[in-house]
């Protein structure tokens, strides 16, 4: 049958306006849930740094909670390494710092935050600090969050995420296998030049003996320079927080 | 397709009992003579690219169950209000609005399936199997059958992308549904046995040559043929 445009023209309107309701509606109802899950999914990220996967998915979320609450305490930088404590008149929080919105700031305006883990509710027996990162893979965005053991040297551990890397591919940097390659890895040389790491070309070659190197993924090396520019730029927006922080150490050691 | 929907509607009769032998076909035909994937060969991208493990596999057939029953439902209800000339994009809204849904909802209440199934949940809607039953079935037929028909369709879908899972699961990963069975196995034989993974079945060439061996034996034994 055909009808009217008149008809046609209210018919989607109504369809318009009731489907749009029912949507507004729903992310209204399931917000707060949705935003509960995604600040969850955060501090299991940021965990994951510091504790094997296998042991965070074994926890139920007020588990992780809780964990997170009792060994993770949080502070603010700047470029130079110096703790801000509120930007343009408001507070600032190492929770509520979008690392992703900052990195579209020029690097000198950005927000760092740093996440230190320490012994259970005791915040000055630092175990290591969480630094987050942020970058581009081959197809998307890919962050991580990167734990440095207290000599601001040795790598404790790191976890990895990507918006869209390629399935079975780039998206391996997520996988428990890829990112327990860049443990004990060092980012200074013996020089005292901070150097970082590199994921290399390839797969399967023994880089134990490296302390800068890391096996690669076959197949994914645009992805894997994709985390090496990464790293590279985040611990040299660091680099200032961690040289305050080994002198400091330096200085406690005497 | 459709002289057998409009044959279907003629011999309606009043009081049909709710699961009598014409609605029943209506789920179990798509099952295995009229599936959607080996047979009618749609929603092949779908089933390419989520079906490297089971758990993923599992929620989206979920999803896209409800996606195309309920669809099936609320156009079906609709049918003699659509106008014919933007049936399509009405089509296109329900189910763009349901997919946005069932995305909403993993995001609030299984995040981490979100984070790993959102791209293909939202692809859903160019599924071809929830168009095409809203076109061939929903469009011209009661809501009750309407969505028993999704039903079929969906579980059509379903079970032969579980499947396909199962088997790259299995080969590809040593496990199922996350469960190590390739590393239990190798450890009842002793240390020197191995089972080993192949990576060919985490890629989607895998999903391709299992779905290709299913179509094969499926076909063996009902003996269709393309015409």
């Amino acid at each position: 049958m055909q009808q009217s445009n008149t008809y046609i023209i209210t018919f989607s309107v109504i369809l318009t306006v009731v489907l749009g309701l029912l949507l507004s509606g729903t992310a209204q109802l399931l917000g707060p849930r949705q935003q509960e899950a995604i600040a969850l999914d955060k501090k299991k990220q940021i965990l994951g740094a510091v504790v094997s996967s296998e042991e965070i998915a074994s926890m139920t979320p007020q588990e992780v909670n809780s964990y997170y609450s009792s060994h993770i305490g949080a502070t603010v930088v700047d470029i130079n390494g110096k703790e801000v404590t509120e930007k343009n008149g408001v507070a600032v929080s190492a929770e509520n710092v979008d690392v992703a919105k900052n990195y579209k700031l020029p690097a000198e305006d950005r927000l760092y935050p740093v996440f230190i883990y320490h012994e259970e509710g005791d915040d000055s027996k630092v175990k290591s600090y969480i630094l987050p990162l942020y970058g581009a893979g081959l197809w998307d965005a890919i962050w991580g969050y990167l734990a440095l053991d207290t000599d601001m040297n040795t790598i404790g551990g790191i976890t990895l995420s990507h918006a869209g890397e390629t399935p079975g591919l780039g998206a391996r940097i997520t996988t428990p296998e890829v990112q327990s390659r860049f443990s004990g890895k060092e980012i200074y040389d013996e020089s005292g030049e901070l150097v970082g790491v590199q994921m290399q070309k390839g797969e399967g070659k023994d880089y134990s003996s490296e302390p800068h190197k890391i096996d690669g993924m076959s197949g994914a090396t645009i992805t894997g320079t994709g985390v090496n520019n990464m790293v590279k730029n985040y611990l040299g927006h660091y680099k200032a927080y961690i040289e305050s922080k080994k002198s400091s150490q330096a200085v406690a050691a005497l | 397709m459709s002289a057998e929907t409009l044959e279907k509607a003629i011999e309606k009769k009043p009081a049909e009992a709710l699961l009598s032998k014409r609605r029943k076909k209506l789920v179990t035909d798509p099952l295995v003579d009229e599936n959607p994937i080996t047979i009618q060969v749609l929603g092949i991208c779908s089933a390419l690219a989520v079906t490297t493990q089971m758990k993923p596999t599992l929620v989206m057939a979920i999803s896209v169950i409800f996606v195309i029953a309920m669809s099936n439902f609320v156009i079906s209800l609709m049918r003699n209000t659509i106008p014919g000339r933007v049936r399509i994009i009405v089509q296109l809204a329900v189910v763009a609005t349901l997919v946005t849904l069932v995305n909403e909802v993993l995001k609030a209440f299984a995040y981490d399936m979100y984070k790993e199934l959102s791209v293909f949940v939202g692809l859903i809607i160019t599924n071809c199997i929830v168009m095409g039953r809203l076109e061939a079935f929903a469009l011209g037929n009661k809501p009750y059958d309407s969505v028993l028909d999704g039903l079929g369709s969906a579980l059509g879908y379903s079970w032969i992308i579980l499947t396909v899972a199962f088997f790259r699961e299995l080969w590809g990963s040593g496990s199922v549904f996350g469960i190590p069975v390739f590393d239990t196995v190798s450890g009842i034989f002793g240390p020197d046995f191995k089972l080993a993974t192949n990576g060919l079945m985490v890629s989607p060439v895998g999903a391709f040559i299992i779905l290709g061996l299913i179509i094969w034996v499926q076909r063996t034994k009902t003996g269709y043929v393309e015409h």
